[in-house]
């Protein structure tokens, strides 16, 4: 579905993604996993299109992105969901759940999109009228998740949403992820907390300062000793 | 009564800076960068009232249309032109075909025949894509902000010189569009010019209010203005937006200038400035940024100005500086702005 090939990414003069390799299978939840600075947002920010890519190839379903705008790239069917969660903090939570309707055509999808979302976070619900900079950091995330799935994606780039949650919030989260999972999406989850991404995902990879270390199911990883050392602490 | 008076003529004239006002807090809004070519859009728009009236014969409410359209294309072209590329390099062709037109242009005031003008200027245009292709130089964007605020005076001054050369630097006679006045209470009137003016800007203010919350392109205008990149992400496209900003604040402003026109009835170059720099003030005052900021501050910009030129017309313009600098010292980021640290 995702298929990416000797990427570089530069910031400047700053070379952050040195040529790296990868694949994401229809269906698969794939995590990229690494230190602080390793380039895991660099890279989802080049699949979507905030990053120019400076070498290499992506493709999505056989499109170059490369060669596709932006904001386009949503309607390909891969949504983003954001590092620090980004949601629009001035306009009410059913507005910020409302902006995917920019792509979607129709009112009963985007009525039916709505309504899956509540279902997957009620919590949303009750708060539809509340300005979005004032829900607390999980309904933040909920709301940044829910706000990427409301166009109904094929595949779904998560950056760290477990961050700074409390370890409940953590694990309503990646129940979400696992359902996503079910009803049939593809998901690229970044996260610093490798262990539960391993324990979620099918396979992974192991960023190094933009370079790939390590890769292989996530099962394997788990038990790498390496990976304990540098990850799992322990 | 007298009192009553002015503050409904200041309430007028305040409605026209709040309209001119939504043009800068809006632009600001969206990409952080004063416009200061603003006010003189209210000059061409100005201008192009006078025309449609005098040249065309056209009423005063299609001049105004026609003025609402020919200032946002001047807007939309004005964005694109000068404050674009300062945000995203542009593409070495689009250089290229620059200097083929400066080239171009140049040539056709030295040499005699169009046709040598225009291969020359091919010539020009291609030597520039092989010659930056060889050397490997791509233009880089990103410039630093008081770039485009350098760009913005740049371009005020040009439309001024511009006008200034087409029309010469006097002023000229604004027809008279809007005449009569309603008398009450045995004594006191007011002319209907003032009364038309502040419902005209009301309702075009209740209009933009009700397009920027309720409508896709008025989300999206408050997406991008919060964070355009998570904006990219909800398909949001952000070139367009900002287009559209420049082109609604560009009308409002072409609103405001003939109303403005209309009611101080002649015009010339430079007359965006001074009016400009007042709705600007007013804008400072709400709140930069801030669009119901814009409209408080341009109404109570009007009736501060009105009432100081009751008591002593010499003061009235003074009073508009003083309001500025007591914004500035006491509460920097306007009386509805949001007390935050600007994000640079
Ligand atoms: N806007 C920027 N300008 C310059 N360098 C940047 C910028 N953003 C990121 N970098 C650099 O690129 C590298 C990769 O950063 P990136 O944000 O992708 O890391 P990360 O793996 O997501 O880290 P974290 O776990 O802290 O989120 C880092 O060395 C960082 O300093
Ligand atoms: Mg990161």
């Amino acid at each position: 579905m995702l298929e990416v090939k000797d990427l570089h990414v530069h910031y400047g003069a700053i070379h952050a993604i040195k040529g790296i390799s990868f694949h994401v299978g229809e269906g698969e939840i794939v995590s990229l996993i690494g230190a602080n600075g390793a380039g895991k947002t660099t890279t989802l920010q080049a699949m979507s299109g905030l990053k120019k890519i400076s070498g290499g190839f992506v493709a999505f379903m056989g499109n170059d992105l490369a060669k596709i705008k932006p904001e386009k790239i949503l309607r390909l069917g891969m949504a983003h969901v954001p590092e620090g969660r980004r949601i629009f903090s001035r306009m009410s939570v059913q507005e910020n759940l409302e902006m995917s309707a920019y792509i979607v055509k129709s009112k009963e999808q985007v009525q039916e999109e709505f309504k899956h979302v509540l279902e997957l976070f009620p919590r949303l619900g009750e708060r539809l009228k509340q300005r979005a900079g004032t829900l607390s950091g999980g309904e933040q995330q909920m709301l940044a998740i829910s706000r990427a799935l409301m166009s109904r994606p094929k595949m779904i780039l998560m950056d760290e949403p477990s961050m700074g949650l409390s370890p409940i919030l953590v694990k309503e989260i990646f129940r979400i992820v696992a359902q996503c999972k079910k009803d049939g999406m593809t998901i690229l989850l970044v996260e610093q907390n490798a262990s539960i991404a391993l324990s979620i995902s099918d396979r992974a990879y192991v960023l190094e300062t933009g370079r790939i270390a390590l890769e292989g199911n996530s099962s394997e990883l788990m038990g790498n000793v390496e990976v304990k050392k540098a990850y799992l602490g322990g | 009564m007298v009192l009553l008076q002015q503050v409904i003529s200041g309430l007028s004239i305040g409605s026209v800076y709040a309209l001119v006002a939504l043009g800068y807090t809006m632009v600001y809004g969206i990409v952080q960068l004063i416009n200061f070519a603003h006010g003189d859009i209210i000059m061409v728009g100005s201008y192009a009232v006078f025309f449609a009236i005098n040249q065309l014969g056209a009423p005063f409410w299609l001049a105004i249309l026609a003025s609402m359209l020919f200032c946002a294309a001047i807007g939309v072209l004005m964005e694109k032109v000068a404050y674009k590329p300062l945000r995203n390099p542009p593409s070495r062709r689009a250089l290229a075909f620059a200097a083929g037109l400066i080239a171009f242009m140049l040539l056709l005031m030295f040499v005699i025949s169009i046709a040598i003008a225009l291969m020359a200027a091919l010539c020009v245009c291609v030597a520039a894509l092989f010659l930056t292709k060889r050397i490997g130089w791509s233009p880089k964007g990103g410039a630093p902000r008081i770039s485009a605020l350098i760009t913005a005076i740049g371009v005020s001054l040009f439309l001024q010189n511009i006008f200034m050369l087409a029309f010469s630097p006097d002023p000229k006679p604004f027809p008279s569009v809007m005449e009569g006045t309603l008398k009450y209470g045995g004594r006191y009137s007011i002319s209907y010019g003032a009364l038309a003016t502040m419902a005209i800007s009301v309702g075009l203010m209740a209009a933009l209010s009700i397009f920027i919350s309720r409508t896709k392109m008025g989300r999206a205008m408050r997406a991008v203005s919060e964070d355009a990149g998570a904006a990219v992400l909800m398909g949001v496209n952000v070139n367009s937006t900002i287009s559209a900003t420049f082109a609604i604040g560009s009308a409002l402003a072409a609103v405001g200038g003939a109303l403005y026109s209309a009611s101080y009835p002649q015009i010339d170059p430079f007359m965006g400035s001074q009016f400009g720099l007042k709705a600007f003030i007013a804008a400072v005052l709400g709140g930069i940024g801030v669009v119901p900021g814009a409209m408080l501050g341009g109404f109570a910009m009007g009736v501060a100005e009105s009432l100081t030129k009751a008591v002593d017309s010499r003061w009235s313009d003074a009073v508009v500086f003083l309001i500025l600098i007591i914004v500035l010292l006491f509460k920097p980021s306007g009386v509805l702005g949001k007390n935050t640290k600007e994000k640079v």
